[in-house]
C-alpha cells in the first residue's frame, strides 16, 4: 500500500508491463505431441545392439554383517554374463563420499555396493548382468548372501537414544550434522517476557517422491572412441557425468550423459545414483551396452526419501499475536548415507534457515541436525523442508489466534514482513525479496468467503457435521545462484546456468541450455522467452537440453531454478544473438544497428519494416559468403551467456475448506484456492500445471501418502497398495488466482514456483482439519493424518467431554 | 528357449506374429518385441495403470496379463490414437489444450482408458469422469486437466479436444 515511486507492485496477472509478445502467453507445450503419440523415448525406450540387462541383489535387512557371499551359482544360469561384487570394483572405481565443507558434518561413504556390512533395507549388494532382463532376475535369485543382523536405528527417536546401536561408526549419537544458528541475545528474555510462549512437537512422515517413471540408466562403452555414454533419468546431467567420470577416473571428455525423456523426478533424479556408476563399471567391463531399470518396488526400497522431520518450538507471542521470539530443535532423519552433490545436510541447513518465512521476526534461535537411521538415503524432495518449516510456522500461528480469538487472516496481517520492509534481511541472513504476503492473504480468504464460512461451520456443527476451514502463506525461495548456494559449503557449488545461442546457415535457431526438463515444459517456455528477444514465433527456436555434449555446463533442474537461472541465460543468450545480428545487417545495409529491430524473422529498419534482412539471408553471409563480413567479425552465428542470480521468493496463500467424518476420520477437501505470485508467469498454463501437481504431492503428504517402518527398519509400505498415492478421488479441483510482483532479480521478472504448491499445502489441510476439530480440543501437529488418528482423537475428546462438560 | 510360444496379436489393425516366453507380460511383448514403447510401465504391479492398453476394446493393465493371453486378441496402444497423416485426435488435442500432462510417462495410459471409457460414456459429468480416471495414478498434474480434457474431448461435449480454453483464470 505505501509503496514507494517506482517500487515493485502487485499487480494482477496479465496487466504486468513487462510481459512481451510472447512471455505471458498460455501456449501449448511443444513437448505434448510426442507424449500423446507415444514417440517419447524415455531411458527403457532406448534401444541398442548388443543391450544386455542389469539386476541387483539388494540388502534384505536394514542394518547387518555380509559374513558370506558366494555368486557361483548366479554365474552358471544361462544368460548371466557377469556378476559384480564389491571386490570386483577393486581400484578402479574411487569412492564416493559426500561432502560439506563444514566442521559440524561427518563425511561417510556412499558404498556403490555395499562391503562387509548394509545400512538399509534396499542397499544394493550385487550387480547380475545378464542377456535378459528375466535371466539377470534369475541370476541374482541364485546369489548367495549370509548376514548377521545388527541392531538397527529406524526412526530418529530410536537413533538417538542413549545406548543406540550406530549406523556408522564415526558418527557418533548417529548425528551426521550438527549446526547452531542465530541464537538472538535477547531470545530467553523475549520468552521470559512473552504475553505467553507456545510450545510444539511437530512431525511430518517419510516421503517418496515417487516420479511415475523410476530411475534407470543404459550405459555404453564404444571401444572404438574409448568413450562412456549414459543415457540415464537424471535432473542433472552434468553432474552426474562429473561424478561417475570422477568415479571411474575417466577424463569427462570422454563421457557424454544424456537424459532423454524424463518421466518425473521431484529431486530423486537431482542426486547421483550408485546405480549410475556401477552400470558404467558393468558396461565397461562388458564391452557392451547394460540397462537396468528399476521397478517400483525397489523404487519405493531403495530410491532416495525425503521430509522425514520432527521440529521441537518454542514461539514467544505478544498480546496481540505477533511473534516476539522463536527457538526450534530441528531433527531431519536422513536415512543411512549422504548423497551426492547435496549431503545430507540439505534438509537439516534449509529448514534452519529458512523457518521464519515471511514473518517479521528478530529473536531466533535454532539447532539443526541431520540424524543417521537405517533407512534409504534422503535426498531432496520437493520443496525441501519448506512443507515442514511451513507446518510449524503456521500452525504456530493458527494455536495463537484461536487462544486469542482471533481471526486467522488477522494473525497473518500482524506477523508479515510490512508491506514497505523490503528486501527483508532476517535473523539468519536470509534477504527476502518483494512479495505479495498481504494481498495473497487477503484474496485468498475472500475467495474462500470465510466469515460466510464460519456460519456454515456452526451451522454443520448443530447437526453433528465436522467443517474446517485453514489457511498457509510462505515464501518460496527459487532460483539461486553460487552465492546462495556457497552458503551451504557443499563441496561443489550449484547455481550458475549457461545458453548457447546458435542460428544455422538456414536461419533457424537453436538454444542449448544445462537445464534438465522432466516435465515443466521448458522445450516451450524456454523458446517463449527466446521469441521476445529474436522477434520471431517460439516455434522457430529449437531448445536442446538434456545431453553433455550439446549444451554447456550446467546444473540440470531442481530446486525451482530452471526459469531463472536457465531462463535468465537463454534471455541474455536471445539478446545477444539479436545484437549480432543487428550488427551485421547494419554493416550489409549500411545503417545503424540501432535503427534496427528483429520483427517477424527479419531485422527490419525501425519505422520502415519493408527495409531490411530475412534472418535467413543474414546467416547465409555469416556462414556462406563470409567473404561480405566486416573486417574483424567471426564467421558464424554463435553466442554464449550465462547467469547466475542471487535468488528470490515467490509467496502463495493456500486455504481450504474441508469436511471430517466423524465416523471413518476421513478428511474431504471441499475448496482447495491457491493466490500464487510467482512475479512475471512465462507461461500461465504451466504455472497453473505446477501449482496443482504441487498441491497434490502436498495434500498426499497431509493425508495419504508415509513410508513406515518397522522399529527393524523393514519397509512396510512397499507397494503401491501400501504407499498411497492419491487420485483423481482424492485431489479436489483447485481454484488459483494470480498476482504478479516481478522480480528485480531474474532477467525476466520471473521468480520460480515449481515447488511451492508441496510445501503450502500440508499446513493448509492441517489447519483445516484441526479448525473442524478444535472445539473439542483437539489440535494436529503431524502428517499425514491418518483416519486412525482422527477417529482416535475424536473418541478420546468424547469421553474427555463426558467426564467433564465444561 | 524351447519353451516359447508362438502367438498372432493384431496391434492398432496390424497383425504380428511373435514367439513368446509364457513368463513375459503383454506389456514386454508389445515394448520390447514389437516396439510399441508408447506403452509405459510404472508399477508392474497393477495399481498405476500407466501400462493400459485396449484388449478387445477393453482397458487392460498389460503389465498384469502375460503375452500368451494376447493371442488372437485385437489390442489397441496409443501409438494408433492419432490419424495416419499424424493429426491428433480429439481426446490427444484436448490433453494438450487443458494441460494433461507434464512428464508424459502416465499419458498413455490415461489416454488409453478415457478411450475406452468415452466410447461407452459419451457424455459424462465432471463428477463421473474423476471416478473413472482414477483408475491410474499421474504424478505430475493434479489431475485436474486430465479431468477436463477428457469431459471435453466427450463426443456428447462436442467431441472437440480444442474447444474451451483451459485457462479459466480464477475459475475452476
Amino acid at each position: 500500500m505505501a509503496s514507494e515511486p517506482g517500487a515493485v507492485r502487485a499487480t494482477e496477472a496479465g496487466e504486468a508491463a513487462q510481459g512481451g509478445r510472447w512471455v505471458g502467453r498460455p501456449i501449448r507445450r511443444v513437448e505434448d505431441r510426442r507424449h500423446l503419440t507415444g514417440t517419447a523415448a524415455f531411458v527403457d525406450d532406448i534401444a541398442r545392439p548388443g543391450l544386455l540387462h542389469a539386476a541387483f541383489v539388494r540388502a534384505p535387512y536394514a542394518a547387518a554383517e555380509i559374513t558370506a557371499l558366494d555368486v557361483a551359482a548366479a554365474r552358471e544360469v544361462p544368460g548371466v554374463r557377469s556378476v559384480l561384487t564389491r571386490d570386483d570394483l577393486g581400484d578402479d572405481v574411487a569412492p564416493l563420499i559426500p561432502l560439506l565443507n563444514r566442521p559440524e558434518f561427518v563425511a561417510v561413504e556412499l558404498p556403490l555396493l555395499a562391503g562387509d556390512r548394509v545400512r538399509h533395507v534396499g542397499e544394493p549388494v550385487v550387480l547380475v548382468v545378464a542377456e535378459s532382463p528375466h535371466a539377470a532376475e534369475d541370476g541374482a535369485e541364485r546369489v548367495r548372501v549370509e548376514y548377521e543382523e545388527r541392531g538397527a536405528v529406524a526412526s530418529i527417536e530410536a537413533a538417538l537414544a542413549g545406548d543406540a546401536p550406530l549406523v556408522h561408526d564415526e558418527a557418533e549419537g548417529n548425528v551426521l550434522l550438527d549446526v547452531a544458528f542465530a541464537d538472538h541475545p535477547e531470545l530467553d528474555r523475549a520468552m521470559d517476557e512473552a504475553a505467553f510462549v507456545l510450545e510444539a512437537e511437530i512431525d511430518s512422515g517419510r516421503l517418496a517422491a515417487l516420479p511415475l517413471e523410476g530411475r534407470g540408466c543404459l550405459a555404453e562403452w564404444d571401444p572404438r572412441e574409448e568413450r562412456m555414454t549414459l543415457w540415464t533419468s537424471t535432473q542433472v546431467p552434468h553432474v552426474v557425468r562429473t561424478t561417475v567420470a570422477g568415479l571411474l577416473r575417466l577424463p569427462e571428455h570422454r563421457m557424454r550423459v544424456i537424459a532423454p525423456d524424463v518421466g518425473g523426478g521431484f529431486g530423486q533424479k537431482c542426486v547421483v545414483a550408485r546405480e549410475e556408476a556401477l552400470l558404467c563399471v558393468a558396461a565397461r567391463a562388458a564391452g557392451a551396452p547394460v540397462k537396468w531399470i528399476e521397478d517400483r518396488q525397489e523404487n519405493l526400497a531403495a530410491g532416495f526419501q525425503g521430509h522425514e522431520q520432527h521440529f521441537g518450538v518454542r514461539a514467544a507471542f505478544d498480546g496481540e499475536g505477533r511473534v516476539q521470539a522463536i527457538d526450534a530443535d530441528i531433527l531431519c532423519d536422513v536415512g543411512a548415507y549422504s548423497t551426492h552433490p547435496f549431503t545430507c545436510g540439505v534438509e537439516p541447513l534449509m529448514a534452519a534457515t529458512e523457518m521464519l518465512g515471511p514473518y517479521a521476526i528478530e529473536r531466533y534461535r535454532a539447532r539443526t541436525r541431520a540424524v543417521a537411521t537405517n533407512k534409504a538415503p534422503m535426498a531432496p524432495y520437493r520443496g525441501v523442508s519448506r512443507p515442514q518449516m511451513v507446518l510449524v510456522m503456521e500452525r504456530l500461528l493458527d494455536k495463537a489466534a484461536r487462544r486469542l480469538g482471533l481471526d486467522p487472516v488477522e494473525i497473518h496481517h500482524r506477523n508479515f514482513i510490512p508491506r514497505d520492509g523490503f528486501p527483508w534481511t532476517g535473523p539468519t541472513g536470509l534477504v527476502i525479496d518483494e512479495g505479495s504476503y498481504h494481498d495473497s492473504i487477503a484474496r485468498c480468504a475472500e475467495a474462500l468467503d470465510l466469515p460466510g464460512f464460519r456460519e456454515r461451520q456452526r451451522a454443520a456443527r448443530a447437526d453433528g457435521r465436522l467443517l474446517g476451514m485453514g489457511f498457509s502463506v510462505f515464501a518460496e525461495r527459487t532460483g539461486y545462484g553460487s552465492g546462495a548456494f556457497s552458503q551451504r559449503k557443499m563441496a561443489v557449488t550449484p547455481g550458475f546456468e549457461q545458453a548457447l545461442a546458435r542460428m544455422d546457415p538456414s536461419g533457424g535457431v537453436t538454444i542449448s541450455v544445462g537445464t534438465a526438463g522432466h516435465g515443466q515444459g521448458h522445450l516451450t517456455t524456454l523458446a517463449q522467452v527466446a521469441a521476445d528477444e529474436l522477434g520471431v514465433d517460439p516455434d522457430r527456436i529449437e531448445i536442446r537440453q538434456g545431453d553433455t555434449d550439446a549444451t554447456p555446463y550446467g546444473w540440470g533442474t531442481f530446486a525451482s531454478r530452471s526459469m531463472v537461472v536457465g531462463g535468465g541465460a537463454v534471455k541474455r543468450a536471445g539478446a545477444a544473438l539479436a545484437g549480432r545480428l543487428r550488427e551485421l545487417t547494419a554493416h550489409l545495409l549500411e545503417a545503424s544497428p540501432d535503427d534496427l529491430e528483429l520483427r517477424d524473422g527479419r531485422v527490419v529498419v525501425r519505422g520502415s519494416p519493408e527495409q531490411g534482412m530475412a534472418f535467413e539471408d543474414i546467416a547465409r553471409v555469416a556462414y556462406l559468403e563470409v567473404q561480405s563480413l566486416p573486417a574483424g567479425q567471426p564467421p558464424g552465428l554463435e553466442v554464449q551467456e550465462a547467469f547466475d542470480p542471487p535468488g528470490t521468493f515467490s509467496n502463495a496463500c493456500h486455504g481450504a475448506e474441508v469436511e471430517v467424518d466423524p465416523e471413518t476420520g476421513g478428511v474431504r477437501i471441499e475448496r482447495y484456492v491457491v493466490v500464487e505470485d510467482c512475479g512475471v508467469m512465462i507461461n500461465p498454463l504451466i504455472v497453473e500445471g505446477q501449482v496443482r501437481g504441487g498441491v497434490a504431492q502436498g495434500i498426499a503428504a497431509a493425508l495419504y501418502e508415509r513410508l513406515a517402518f518397522s522399529e527393524e527398519g523393514q519397509l512396510q509400505t512397499g507397494s503401491l497398495m501400501d504407499y498411497l498415492v492419491p487420485t483423481a478421488e482424492e485431489i479436489p479441483a483447485i481454484e488459483i488466482h494470480h498476482l504478479e510482483t516481478p522480480s528485480r532479480h531474474s532477467e525476466t521478472g520471473a521468480k520460480g514456483m515449481g515447488e511451492g504448491g508441496t510445501m503450502g499445502a500440508p499446513a493448509c489441510v492441517v489447519n483445516a482439519v484441526t479448525d473442524a476439530v478444535a472445539h473439542l480440543g483437539i489440535e494436529i501437529d503431524h502428517i499425514p493424518i491418518t483416519p486412525e488418528d482422527l477417529v482416535v482423537a475424536l473418541r478420546t475428546a468424547d469421553r474427555t467431554e463426558e467426564k467433564s462438560p465444561a | 528357449m524351447s519353451d516359447e510360444q508362438l502367438i498372432a496379436v493384431t496391434v492398432n489393425g496390424r497383425r504380428h506374429e511373435v514367439a513368446v516366453e509364457p513368463r513375459r507380460t503383454l506389456a514386454d511383448v508389445l515394448r520390447h518385441d514389437l516396439g510399441y514403447t508408447g506403452t509405459h510401465l510404472g508399477c508392474e504391479h497393477g495399481i498405476c495403470g500407466a501400462c493400459t492398453v485396449l484388449v478387445d476394446g477393453r482397458p487392460t493393465r498389460s503389465c498384469l496379463v502375460f503375452g500368451v493371453q494376447a493371442d488372437d486378441a485385437e489390442v489397441e496402444t496409443v501409438e494408433g490414437l492419432a490419424g495416419s497423416d499424424g493429426e491428433l485426435n480429439p481426446l490427444q488435442e484436448a490433453f494438450s489444450e487443458h494441460h494433461g500432462l507434464q512428464c508424459g510417462f502416465c499419458t498413455p495410459g490415461f489416454l488409453m482408458l478415457a478411450t475406452a471409457y468415452l466410447r461407452e460414456n459419451p457424455d459424462p459429468s465432471e463428477e463421473e469422469v474423476r471416478e473413472a480416471v482414477a483408475s491410474n495414478i499421474c504424478r505430475c498434474t493434479g489431475y485436474q486437466g486430465i479431468v477436463e480434457a477428457v469431459r471435453a474431448a466427450a463426443p456428447g461435449a462436442g467431441g472437440s479436444g480444442a474447444a474451451g480454453t483451459s485457462r479459466n483464470g480464477a475459475g475452476t
